[in-house]
């Protein structure tokens, strides 16, 4: 009765992608940038990437829990401002180093360090395109079964094992390997 | 066996606070029936802090999300506070599991729910319904759609 859950949304050119672009494989991960987990996951993630480096990438979507993490949707949308400079991943990393204080000034304060243009951010948030593709995400994180935080899906079929290294890096290995 | 799409779901009456019942028959429109198997534990906060999120997406379609576990109001209580749910958990406390028991989803050796999921229209009949290894969070695509499948 049980179904196997997979992406609703297929990686496109709008996502944020790290890694080779003609990867064979694809890790989505779903993630809420004021998570503790998802915090963990990240730098388990980085080293997913060094050791798959020619057959991984990795493509991040948000799933804030608004509810239990009251910062996360700013975080996102701040994300999601800073990629339309084409910083995203700089400001991803910031977020999740930068995990204890997610305050909105804070959030100004990292858009300053990675050289963001501050008032074009201020003006992005205010038409509000990141709020509306960090409710895309959100939605789509839904309708693809996303069952906590981090969800993570390998080529399409979200991952109920662990995300620890080891475990993670192992089941990598083979499905990368059949 | 757990309750399929068609069957007539068993109506209740069990406490979501002290001195607040729910019954199920006097719930206008479709119902999201969540059963989990213990508050407190990781995988049920994954699986119900989700179901918040999603909370929107289905009260946006007229839909009623409703959480249940053997456990006690007072612990529903705290765990709701705690984890910041904001739908209601039902104590199917005493007899204990008798609800769950009626849905076909008690453990009857562990004591506690299977991790389980139905939807009933609003005539009253499962629609869609779902069992789930007791521990993986299910997400909440199934339900969602089974929502959206209802005129």
């Amino acid at each position: 009765m049980s179904n196997v859950a997979s992406l609703s949304v297929p990686v496109g050119p709008e996502d944020h992608s790290r890694g080779p672009e003609d990867a064979k494989h694809t890790l989505v991960e779903y993630g809420d940038y004021q998570c503790p987990y998802c915090g963990q996951a990240h730098f388990i993630v980085e080293r997913l990437l060094e050791t798959f480096s020619d057959s991984l990438r990795l493509v991040f979507r948000n799933l804030p829990l608004a509810e239990v993490h009251p910062h996360a949707e700013a975080a996102a949308e701040m994300a999601e401002a800073l990629g339309l400079q084409g910083k995203f991943w700089e400001m991803h990393d910031t977020l999740f180093e930068n995990q204890r204080d997610l305050s909105e000034a804070a959030l100004l304060r990292y858009a300053e360090n990675v050289d963001a243009d501050v008032t074009q951010v201020h003006k992005d948030l205010a038409d509000g395109g990141p709020r509306r593709r960090v409710e895309a995400d959100f939605e789509g994180a839904i309708r693809s079964g996303a069952n906590g935080t981090p969800t993570f899906f390998v080529n399409g079929v979200r991952y109920d094992g662990s995300w620890q290294y080891e475990s993670f890096a192992e089941f990598l290995q083979a499905a990368l390997n059949p | 066996m757990a309750l399929e799409k068609g069957a007539a779901a068993p109506d209740f009456t069990l406490f979501a606070a002290p001195g607040e019942e729910v019954t199920l028959s006097g719930i206008d429109g479709p119902v999201v029936l969540i059963f989990y198997p213990a508050d407190w534990s990781p995988v049920c906060s994954d699986e119900l802090s989700v179901f918040t999120a999603a909370n929107k997406l289905f009260q946006a379609r007229g839909a009623q999300l409703l959480g249940i576990s053997v456990d006690s109001l007072w612990s529903h209580q705290a765990f709701k506070a705690d984890r910041k749910l904001e739908f209601p958990l039902l104590a199917d406390f005493h007899p204990k599991g008798e609800i769950a028991q009626s849905y076909g989803v008690y453990r009857p050796n562990d004591g506690i729910s299977e991790r389980a999921l139905f939807v009933i229209d609003r005539d009253r009949h499962i629609a869609w319904s779902e069992v789930s290894p007791i521990g993986v969070s299910p997400g909440a695509d199934g339900a969602l759609r089974a929502v959206e499948a209802l005129t």
